[in-house]
């Protein structure tokens, strides 16, 4: 994995004083509340309902055991103990103290890490693919790309004050795990027609208020020409974007309201000057020398056979082990949605407990993943029971990624200043009402995401199954979304209609999948019966208990 | 309200206009209605101009009559509002300007330094503000990923010299 040399090293020391002496004038008063705001965030710290919240980047998602134990040690001395990993990769730690911050960023820094740009108006977090450098389908690892564009975008003077937050993702296999088409920006790995390897630039997708698909910007982008191209979108963007309606200044809302021809030719206009001027040229020894960072391990010539083992094992090499590139290793992903726990959520004691589990099964990095699961990249095969009774123990070893109790949620009016509604209760009744293993594995693929606002941190546009969050006049009501999807066939859920009350979501829920079961034609995910289907049949039976309450109350 | 430049504290030689003062001796600064307006009539002043652009006011709409200014003041109407990052950006780079590049309204300390790497090389600043909250501004962070107006080695190229 990339690390740090020197320049980095200093750079993040010097941006870590930068921020103190920030938080230092904050304090004395010498910034009001309004001009430290956007300073904060740049930083990754919010002031939500209880206290502060800092957002650590996990960039592309890639952590190793040491970076993780500092996770686990920042969230016991600073913290209660608890991070959350979020649908940006990120984690975040929901009890700080403003005075703390500055020293947590410090112990940041001694293992590589920051908070720079995870909020504010600026270029975030760059995300990619959680099985990026070890699934047999990429064209190459994502992340070299990822890492180059991490570097360009950190403090970019030009794109710090934009007009709203600008989101990229990185992917580079024909199955979409990183919900490219949901990004303000997203880069396809592709090769064209003479075998040539390049990038497909999409923009304008985006969740939140006014949910859209991106779509393509340039079907092929040289390799040495993309941070010229990717600065030529910032740029048109920082340009043209409304400033007069926050709902309105993402880059989503240009690309639609100009158009995507007038888009792509304002872009092209851009990246032909930018690149006359030639200074943002990547040259290809300046990739491969970043790409020499994220070269493989050294993979032993193992067997290929796939051991077995108990009934729970069996369950959970079903769904939690996936194909690895090489022969006799497996990508393992480790649940963090148990029943009855909160999604995203691992404590201390667990980031320590898997921590030492890569170090000891040699086991160099762990991913974060968008659907708030942690993923061991490289496991050798044999070596799977053992780590799976070591998940047992730590309570991190459910059998459901993918399934219907794999439920991304926000944090919710449990913690957010932002939310309109609780998730975090709904994603537990729901796990729970669906706890049953075997018929988990019925239902088959179902993701479920929920929203405590409208602006979607819980993906529930991209849900097969989506969930908002509402207030309506001081009571919490539940939206139910059918049809999205935040992988290749990418979709926009559709309102069903009115909203659930607390105790009926769960119920509505239990209503739409059983239509599918009844309805769903052999091979039929729930998506592929919706899709058939559309949404009458799903609303008639969802709303059946109202309807009867109705006639018979 | 005062001028600040690397080298220091400067007396602004540019007297600002409204659109309907008329024309002074001397160096002026203008908006660019009035610049577009009275074009001819300024440049045949032989005397210095500046214009000052809105944060919605491409410089790309002043042509090649960049050319002919000595200042040019990028507003920031709310420090939220980063457009002028760009417009000073393509003034610098594309449009190869030479005069000053000023900024001009509500922007904070905290962005100094960004506005120099763009192609900022003064300020207008409360009074209180210091030559050495300047330099603070600008030794914050030493080295830079990017490259930008200011013609700074970026990290990428330092490593390949170091």
């Amino acid at each position: 994995m990339y690390r740090y040399d020197e320049f980095d090293a200093r750079f993040v020391a010097e941006r870590t004083e930068q921020f103190r002496h920030q938080v230092e004038r904050r304090l004395s008063g010498a910034l009001t509340e309004d001009q430290f705001k956007p300073l904060r965030l740049m930083n990754g710290l919010y002031l939500q309902l209880h206290a502060y919240m800092l957002r650590v980047a996990i960039p592309y998602g890639t952590l190793s055991s040491r970076q993780l134990r500092k996770l686990a040690h920042i969230a016991r001395k600073y913290d209660k103990g608890f991070g959350h990993f979020t649908t940006r990769t990120n984690i975040q730690y929901n009890w700080i103290k403003l005075v703390d911050v500055p020293d947590i960023l410090a112990e940041l820094a001694e293992v590589e890490m920051h908070c720079i740009q995870t909020s504010g108006n600026c270029i975030r977090n760059v995300t990619a693919d959680q099985f990026a450098g070890a699934t047999p389908e990429e064209i190459e690892d994502p992340r070299p790309l990822a890492e180059i564009i991490r570097q360009w975008s950190s403090l970019h003077p030009e794109f710090v004050f934009l007009a709203r937050k600008f989101k990229i993702a990185v992917g580079a296999s024909p199955h979409d795990r990183a919900a490219l088409l949901y990004h303000d920006m997203a880069v396809e790995i592709v090769r064209n027609d003479e075998g040539r390897t390049g990038y497909k630039v999409l923009a304008g997708g985006g969740m939140g208020r006014t949910p859209y698909i991106a779509q393509v910007m340039s079907d092929f982008v040289e390799r040495e020409d993309i941070l010229a191209y990717l600065e030529a979108v910032l740029r048109v963007y920082n340009q043209d974007s409304r400033r007069d309606n926050i709902h309105k200044q993402r880059i989503k809302i240009l690309v639609n309201a100009i158009g995507v021809e007038e888009m792509r030719t304002r872009i092209a206009h851009e990246f032909d000057e930018i690149k006359r001027l030639g200074s943002l040229q990547l040259p290809a020894e300046e990739l491969a020398r970043i790409t020499a960072y994220f070269a493989p391990p050294a993979f032993e010539p193992l067997a290929d056979a796939m051991p077995s083992g108990s009934a729970d094992f069996e369950n959970w090499k079903k769904s939690n082990i996936h194909a690895h590139r090489a022969p006799g290793y497996a990508i393992a992903t480790i649940s963090l949605k148990t029943i009855g726990q909160v999604p995203g959520d691992a404590s201390a004691d667990q980031m320590d407990a898997l921590a030492d589990l890569m170090d000891e099964f040699a086991i160099p990095e762990i991913r974060v993943s968008h659907e708030q699961n942690l993923v061991l990249p490289h496991v050798r095969r044999k070596d799977l029971p053992a780590i799976f009774a070591r998940l047992q123990e730590l309570d991190l070893a459910a059998p459901n990624a993918g399934l219907i109790t794999d439920i991304i949620a926000c944090p919710g009016l449990d913690y957010c200043d932002l939310a309109n509604a609780r998730s975090i209760p709904v994603a537990q009744d729901i796990a729970k009402r669906f706890a049953d293993l075997k018929r988990q594995q019925d239902i088959g693929e179902l993701k479920i995401k929920i929203s405590g606002c409208i602006n979607a941190c819980g993906h529930h546009h991209a849900g097969h199954i989506g969930i908002l969050g509402v207030d309506k006049k001081g009571v919490e009501f539940y939206q139910l979304l059918l049809g999205g999807s935040g992988a290749e066939d990418a979709s926009i859920g559709q309102i069903m209609g009115p909203g659930f009350a607390t105790h009926e979501i769960a119920d509505a829920v239990e209503r739409v999948v059983g239509l599918y079961l009844k309805e769903r034609a052999s091979g039929e995910r729930f998506l592929d019966t919706y899709r058939r289907l559309g949404m009458e049949p799903f609303k008639n039976i969802a709303y059946q208990e109202q309807m009867d309450a109705a006639y018979n109350g | 309200m005062l001028l600040i430049t690397v080298d220091g504290f400067r007396e602004d030689a540019f007297v600002a206009l409204s659109d309907d003062t008329p024309l002074p001796d001397g160096a002026v600064l203008v908006s660019l209605s009035r610049f577009q307006a009275e074009r001819d009539a300024l440049v045949a002043r032989n005397a210095p101009i500046g214009v000052r652009l809105k944060s919605d006011q491409s410089p790309e709409q002043l042509g090649e009559d960049v050319h002919r200014l000595s200042l040019v003041v990028l507003e920031f109407p709310k420090f939220r509002d980063g457009r002028a990052f760009s417009w000073a950006r393509l003034l610098r780079t594309r449009l190869g300007f030479k005069g000053e590049i000023r900024a001009a309204g509500d922007f904070l300390f905290d962005q100094i330094a960004y506005q120099r790497r763009v192609g900022f090389d003064a300020w207008e600043v409360a009074s209180n503000f210091t030559p050495d909250d300047l330099h603070r501004a600008f030794g914050e962070i030493s080295n830079v990923y990017q490259p930008s107006a200011d013609g700074r080695k970026t990290i990428r190229e330092l490593r390949v010299s170091a």
